[in-house]
Parts: structure tokens; sequence; C-alpha cells
């Protein structure tokens, strides 16, 4: 069997290509070329018989468990390997300029690991509860698989998602500036009825939760945050935990930033007070310019970005139709509102949003326009349901200066040149 | 079986919960009995801590620095150190019995674990004299320079998220706006497939 597709140069290298040639010749090149297919009786993808159209394809046996299509190989957490000391406590990020709706498919998911993926036999994994409650108990997987469950959309970001960005634009592409974010469907077993399962007491007002990898990551959490919405979780998008996700069990604590969902849970500790652990001291405080921290910022402020254009994400086609897309979300619950500008914030047009709108879960944001080729700077603003409007870069440095590391969640620009070609700015 | 509503999991036994539950608190609730010294502390730091660490703590190529940077929270590029940012001794012991060598975890005693809080403290130029000993008996006296900076998370009081705001949306700006400052003069974005500078 004979294939005229070349492998090693699938869909985004040759719509680069594409591109260049676009963006060297003008429209003119495109105006030709459809020309030369007419003149020569039509484009030959159409007028000649394929391979696809007449040679077998793959049996239903060849992919038990599927993959994506090779044409879609650059669709892939990337990382940036100067950020961190070493790739085993190091994070990556998710493909945001790839991918459309609300749902992150559970390969392209961005990772964090504080000591590597822990790999765990599911039968030798526990989950411990001590502490002040009334009975300290063990569950095992089959134990948590035989409670009452729930399923529920959650965005989980990481607090320092666009950290990079706080003293100005540094790194090129939505996948680096905000691709510490995915959005799936958990299903688990609310922590409550775990918690009720072993009787907290009366003094119980911090939950201690705790990972079974080398890092032992843990964080103390409020019990009115424990006992509202958190689910232990042992699937995401209706399979299993991916490992480096915290197979085979995790916390899942909506709306809050991304360190508090410890994976690999082996452990729930209620006390009376806070631990102060590392990753609530050292780690994920944000540091004021008058020198004093913010400790316990758990809530994920509103934000949003555009995903296409964006710098990974060029105009390739030309002037005309121009579907502007994006994501937005809130910890504080759904997104009511997002407005796009393409002049730099002097004036907005309200976004379309498609799809479900779920508390404390991405929304999908379109705004359709006919682009004349000009130059745009363009941002997203997203409002609330409780009325938050997502700031500025320069209103949060204002109030933050610019060494908070985590929750930027200012707004995003980016220049579009007349060419198609996008890059991360900041305006005036 | 637990006496709650489903009767799931089972009841935890002493030996099991000793053998998990190894957090201290700022008030040192947790702490084991134990005790180390500076000097002792600095022989195992050498030998277990001063690859990625450095022979002082400052810290070989990207890996953490555990001291120094005392007043530099104000500057444009602070240094966050143990002894300059983080608010209380109970992380230091707690993290590094959990945590640390990096990759060898939980390989420490506890003595080993109060002697390098002790070098730390050292470092830090917290404690002074190289025959100080840290024991559970006086770590709750220990106190760090920074613990009076940490304030609670009061975001909703900055002026962006005054309530009631409605933002503009027409004529916003008076001019063009102006581009001032570009990710591509940093050229940092790893290469790869749609990075425009690959």
């Amino acid at each position: 069997m004979v294939s005229k597709t070349d492998p090693k140069t699938p869909g985004r290298a040759a719509s680069r290509r594409n591109f260049l040639k676009t963006g060297l010749l003008g429209g003119a090149a495109v105006a030709a070329s459809a020309g030369m297919a007419r003149a020569q009786g039509g484009d030959p993808l159409i007028t000649e018989i394929q391979d696809w159209n007449r040679y077998l394809g793959d049996g239903v046996d060849a992919a038990p468990y599927g993959a994506p299509s090779e044409f879609e190989a650059q669709v892939v957490r990337r990382n940036v390997p100067w950020l961190t000391a070493d790739p085993v406590s190091s994070i990556n990020f998710t493909p945001l300029h790839e991918l459309d709706g609300i749902i992150t498919p559970n390969g392209l998911c961005f990772e964090r690991h504080h000591g590597g993926v822990a790999i765990i036999n599911p039968t030798e994994h526990r989950l411990m509860i001590n502490g002040l409650v009334d009975t300290p108990l063990v569950f095992t997987m089959e134990d948590l698989k035989r409670f009452p469950r729930e399923n529920r959309v959650y965005f989980l970001e990481c607090a320092a998602n666009t950290g990079m960005e706080w003293k100005g634009a540094q790194l090129n592409g939505c996948q680096f500036t905000h691709g510490m974010v995915h959005c799936v469907v958990y299903t688990g077993v609310p922590l409550r009825y775990l918690l009720e399962e072993a009787g907290v007491k009366t003094a119980g007002k911090w939950l201690l939760a705790e990972g079974a990898d080398a890092a032992a990551m843990s964080r103390s959490i409020p019990m009115e945050k424990a006992l509202d919405d958190c689910l232990v979780a042992f699937k995401m998008n209706g399979e299993a935990l991916r490992p480096e996700q915290g197979y085979p069990l995790r916390l899942c604590v909506p709306g809050w930033e991304g360190n508090m969902w410890v994976k690999w849970l082996r452990r729930l500790e209620v006390g009376d007070q806070p631990w102060a652990q590392r990753e609530e001291t050292s780690k994920y405080t944000d540091l004021l310019a008058d020198g004093k921290a913010r400790r316990h910022t758990f809530v994920m402020d509103v934000k949003s970005v555009i995903t296409s254009p964006s710098p990974q994400a060029p105009v390739t086609h030309g002037k005309g139709p121009l579907v502007i897309s994006g994501i937005a979300w809130s910890g504080s619950g759904t997104i009511k509102r997002v407005d796009v500008t393409i002049d730099g914030g002097r004036n907005w047009h309200e976004a379309r949003i498609d799809g479900p709108s779920l508390p404390k879960a991405l929304h999908r944001f379109y705004l359709d326009i006919n682009w004349d080729g000009s130059e745009m700077l363009l941002q997203s603003r997203a409002i609330d349901d409780q009325g938050l409007v997502q700031p500025t870069k320069n209103e949060l440095r204002a109030a933050r200066g610019g060494n908070s590391i985590y929750h930027n969640n200012g707004i995003q620009t980016w220049h579009v040149n007349t060419d198609g070609v996008v890059e991360n700015v900041e305006v005036s | 079986k637990s006496t709650g509503a489903f009767g799931l999991g089972r009841v935890a036994t002493p030996d099991e919960v000793t053998a998990w539950d190894i957090d201290i608190r700022p008030d040192g609730a947790g702490l084991p009995v134990g005790s180390g010294t500076v000097t002792q502390g600095e022989v195992i730091f050498s030998e277990s801590c001063a690859a990625c660490h450095g022979d002082f703590g400052e810290g070989a190529g990207r890996w953490p620095v555990l001291a120094g940077g005392q007043d530099s929270l104000l500057k444009d590029r602070p240094v966050k150190t143990i002894g300059s940012y983080w608010p209380y001794l109970s992380t230091v012991y707690d993290y590094v019995r959990r945590a640390m060598p990096f990759g060898d975890a939980r390989s420490l005693s506890d003595d080993d674990v109060y002697a390098l809080t002790a070098y730390v403290l050292y470092l830090n130029d917290i404690v002074v004299d190289e025959e100080f000993e840290l024991s559970n008996e006086n770590f709750a006296s220990i106190r760090l320079p920074n613990e009076a900076n940490f304030i609670a998370d009061d975001r909703l009081s900055e002026p962006h998220y005054a309530k009631g705001l409605e933002p503009c949306m027409s004529d916003c700006k008076p001019g063009p706006v102006k581009i001032t400052a570009r990710a591509q003069v940093l050229d940092v974005t790893p290469e790869g497939e749609g990075d425009e500078n690959s």
C-alpha cells in the first residue's frame, strides 16, 4: 500500500508552508492557484482517485486504545526547560491553541508534579482519615467505589498559570502563557460522605490533604470548603485518572488553585487550625510590593484568553471571515459575559458563549468577524456571575507589584500583523 | 467497620496512623522526641544536601536557595529563603522529613532532621552558636524573622474588583493603543512546530 502523505510533515507543517506562501505572495497567490486548478480541470484531490478511496484501511483490531490522527502530531503538551531546575518537579502546558469546546482530552491535560509521577497499583492504594474524628478510618479503592457518586465538570488551573508574564510579555503562545489549565468531567465521591463516615468532631475546622508520592504533597483546606463541593475523584472524562493526574485517586477542590487538588491522595487529617505546610508558606503565597505576602489565596480569579488567533495559531487564510475563539473561567461561578476587542481595548464587542455554562468550568466563546487585513490588538475580558470583571495586567501590578508569581488573571493582548502573524505583547 | 451511614472502611490502627501522620504544625504539634546540633547537621548537609543546595545553602544551578536574601523582599528580584521569607520553623522540619533529599525521601532519621534544621538556622544567622542543639523541647521557642509579614487574602478589596463596576465598552482610550512590551524581543519560547521563532 502506497501512501501519498508524508507522516513526517503532518497538518501544522503543511499549513505553515501554505501560510508562508500566502504571507509572501498575498491573496494573489491563492487566487492564482485556484485558477490553475480550474484550467487543468479541477483540484486533483477531487479529480484523481486518492489512496484512501481505493485501498482498505485498518481493521477494528488495529487500535484497542485509539490515538489521535498522525496529522495532529503537533497537538501535544510542551514544557519550558528553563522554568525549573529539573523535569521531575516541574510543569508542562496544555495546547490550548489547538483545542476547542470546553473539555480537555485526558492525554493533553497539563502536568505539575513535585516528585514525579507516582505509579500505584490501585489494589495497593489506601486512603486514611484521621485526626479530630470519632473513628479514624482506612478505605481501599474498592470501598470508595461503593459510595454514591457525582459527575462534575471543573477547570483545574495551576496557581502559577500566567505567572511568567507578571513582569511583561515573555512567552510567545497561549499554550505557554495560559496552558496550566484543563477542564474535564470528574467522577467521584463527595468528600463530605467520607468525612461523615469518620465523624468530624466539633473542633475540626481544617483538613490536611496529603499525597502518596515522593513529595507527599500536602495542603490545608478549610472544613467549610471540604464539606461543600470537594470530590474524591477516580475518573476523568469517563475513564480512570491518568497516572500523571493522580491515579488512582485525587482530590478535586472546585474553583481553587490547582496545587490543592492533591494527587495520589492517601490521607485526610482533620484539625483545628491550618498546618502551614511548605506549599502554603514558601510556595503558593503571593508577595506584594510592600513586602507583605498573602497566604491562603485559594480561589482562582475570573480570567479568559483568546486561543485563536494566537502566536501558535496565526491567521493563514487572509482577509474575510475570521473566527476569534477563546476560553473563560472563574473560580467563583459561571461566566456571564466575555467582551472582545480588536483595537487594544478602545472598543469592545460582546462575544458569544457557546456550549455548556457550568460553574467553575471552562466556557468557550467566539467572536465572528470580517477581517479587513489590518493590524489588530486582540483582547478578551471575562465577567463572572458575581459581577467580577477580569482586570488588566497593569491594574493587577498597581495593586500587587510584579513579584506575586501566582494568580495572574490579567487581560492578555495578542498583536496580529497584516500577514496574520501573532505575537504576545503588552499595550498602553 | 465505620459507624457512618454507609458502614464502609475499617478502623485505622494506631501504628498505621503513626506511620503516615508525620505532619508538624507551627505550634510544634506533631514533633517527634529527638534532637540534633548545628555541627551534626553540617555533616549530614554536606553528604546529603549540598550537591543541590550548595555548601552554605546558596543553591547550585537552579536548585532552591535555602539561606540569605534577608531584606530582599522589597527588591526587584527578591531572594525568598527560609531566613528571609518562611514564616515557621515547623515547615522546615515537616518538609525535610516528608520530601527530602529529593529522590530519597523519608531516608532521614528524626534526629537527622533536627540536626539539619539546626544547621539551616545557623546558615541563616538565626542561631550563631555551632553547639546549638535543636530538640522537640526548645523547637517552638524559635521564631523566623518573616512570620509577621503574612496576611489574609484581601484580593477582593483591590479597586478593579469594586462592586457594580460596569466596564467601558466604547471609546475607552483616547488615542491609538501603543505596544509597550513584546515577547519576541526576549525570544525565550521553546522552539517547535507553530513557534514563529523556529
